[in-house]
């Protein structure tokens, strides 16, 4: 199934959506509009015809010098029909992309993961946090303008309270302890 | 009379439990015995490495994407070696398909001996560990002989297979091959029918198919479950659609069903691998003829300029990837490995991703061991295979 044969059967079934034909080299590719995304997803879940029940994969690419600057990328697959598909968002910095949980469970921590690493937000996320970087982490990694080397102190607790005197008094009393 | 009060205890398990394969921390709330809620918390053994293929050029990412995989390694380097051909448009020979077979085939019967040992280990059945290692120990050797390197062949590259087979190497797969049927029944022999491993697999952390389709897990444990998905039947690559296999699958959905389809999975590698090997001659074309990829033979490159040009640009510059983006799904020991990898054109990727299914099993995790017990956890987190490289990557 081809994407257009996708568009055609979606078009009813999501009224006012204006879907866009995506380049590709082995799969059908649709561009999705970021308000209808949630009806799409819904449509291509529930109508026989279609049947992707399973999110195989949410990712995102940063392109950085274009805008809008970010493509939320969902990968779809049809066990029945035997189909995937892969639907493309575009987004930039500042703006959201509604979450696909209510459909498919699996988007939780996909999405969460590409929040993590580009810091494209998913509203109505429940838990959008963390996932792969620690918790007080600066930035997202994976944008294009985030360095590829960068030194981070170490997250340690508070050094040892000891003094110069008290430190040598120690390896003194050590070594003495030794030699007897 | 007075109100018994109940409180909830919050236990942490990992990130260094022996039981959890590596370091996933479980943050779980008991009742007693039984589970509330479970948090997985990943990421410990994050390494950026989709963030450092971005910096490498095409062909230098095939090392770095077996690290993510650590026990399935071949299997990313195949799914990324075939996204990539997709991009170029390459098809290649039918020995370098049937090799692939193979490598892919022996991974998966190497990655399913180490759950199963550490599996068994986990559930109290100590001495599988023994027992699955001494076999992988001959996969190792396999690797070591066609690489040079036990765990990370890095075998499969872009365009074809890094050289030809070594000498001898038909007869030590062949000895694999002979001798590991028996040692199937062997494993069965201690725990199929065990009573102590039934009691605690059966009925224990039962996951439906919708359920598992609903999560994403689309791999042994939704075939475990009642699905027939396989990447190799549904999608075939490779020409796994002229092998002669099935697709073990099961019904109940628990942990003994999984090692069922597991078990099973392991004889159809071995029927797959037999026929494989058939088809190879010892000798013969390792790549394609694409010179845009693959240097040129040596002795050209000795007696052409041409020849000495394409063997210098494609080892100091790289080649070139034309702009589009691509996924390929291969079925690894573990479910779908999926690469999505994205080209602006250039000798370097712009974005590589693998699709992680140990990430999806981990995500599942909660959701299946609710309600259960404390003691099934561990059965569980061994029955759904995860390896947390592939989960952080």
């Amino acid at each position: 199934m081809d994407a257009a044969s996708v568009i055609a059967t979606l078009q009813p079934l999501v009224p006012g959506a204006s879907y866009e034909v995506g380049k590709s080299v082995d799969f059908a590719t649709v561009y999705v509009p970021v308000d209808k995304l949630v009806e799409t997803c819904q449509a291509l879940r529930d109508t026989p015809s279609l049947a992707f029940n399973v999110l195989v994969e949410v990712t995102a690419a940063d392109y950085l010098p274009r805008e809008p600057r970010f493509e939320v990328v969902y990968h779809l697959l049809s066990v029945p029909n035997r189909l995937r598909l892969r639907l493309k968002v575009r987004t930039s910095v500042g703006a959201s992309v509604p979450t696909v949980q209510g459909v498919w469970r699996s988007a939780g921590w996909l999405e969460r993961e590409t929040w993590d690493m580009f810091g494209i937000v998913f509203d109505g996320h429940p838990d959008l946090r963390r996932l792969l970087m620690p918790e007080d982490w600066d930035g997202h990694p994976a944008r294009k303008d985030y360095p590829v080397q960068i030194r981070k102190t170490a997250q340690t607790y508070e050094p040892l309270e000891v003094t110069e005197a008290e430190f040598k008094a120690n390896i003194e009393r050590d070594r003495v302890k030794r030699t007897h | 009379m007075a109100e018994l009060r109940t409180e909830t205890m919050t236990v942490n398990m990992g990130p260094q439990h022996p039981s959890t394969h590596g370091v996933l921390r479980l943050v779980l709330e008991l009742d007693g015995e039984v589970i509330k809620s479970a948090m997985p918390t990943i990421g410990y053994l994050h390494t950026g490495i989709e963030k450092t293929a971005e910096q490498k050029k095409w062909q230098q990412v095939i090392p770095l994407v077996e690290r993510m995989d650590y026990l399935g390694a071949q299997s990313n380097s195949l799914a990324y070696a075939l996204c990539v051909e997709k991009l170029l448009g390459l098809e290649m020979p039918q020995r370098v398909k049937d090799i692939r077979v193979l490598m892919a085939e022996l991974q998966r019967i190497s990655s399913h001996l180490i759950w199963l040992g550490t599996h068994g280990l986990e559930v109290g059945a100590v001495s599988m560990l023994f027992y699955c290692v001494r076999e992988r120990e001959l996969l190792m050797n396999i690797n070591e002989l066609i690489a040079g390197f036990r765990f990370f062949p890095s075998y499969i590259r872009i365009g074809g297979l890094r050289e030809d087979l070594p000498r001898g190497f038909h007869e030590t797969v062949t000895a694999f091959l002979e001798r590991f049927p028996t040692k199937i029944d062997e494993f069965e022999g201690l725990l199929t029918k065990n009573d102590v491993y039934r009691r605690r697999t059966e009925n224990v952390g039962v996951l439906t198919l919708e359920e598992a389709f609903d999560w994403g897990l689309v791999g042994p444990i939704a075939r475990a479950s009642g699905s027939e998905y396989d990447v190799r039947k549904y999608f075939p690559y490779c020409g796994y659609e002229t092998y002669d296999f099935t697709v073990p699958t099961a019904i109940e959905g628990d942990v003994y069903a999984r090692y069922r389809v597991r078990i099973a999975e392991m004889r159809q590698s071995v029927s797959l691998c037999t026929q494989a090997l058939a088809r190879i001659s010892p000798t013969g074309v390792w790549a394609c003829d694409d010179s845009r990829v693959v240097p040129p033979p040596k002795d050209k490159v000795y007696s052409e300029m041409e020849a000495l040009i394409q063997h210098f640009l494609i080892y100091s510059q790289g080649f070139t990837v034309p702009a589009g983006d691509a996924y390929v799904p291969v079925e690894g020991p573990r479910g779908e490995h999926g690469c999505y990898v994205v080209s602006d054109g250039t000798n370097r990727p712009w974005r590589v991703k693998m699709r992680a299914p140990s990430f999806m099993a981990i995500q599942a995790l909660p959701y299946i061991v609710r309600e259960g017990l404390i003691a099934d956890v561990v059965a569980v987190i061994g029955s759904t295979d995860v390896v947390m490289g592939d989960c952080d990557r």
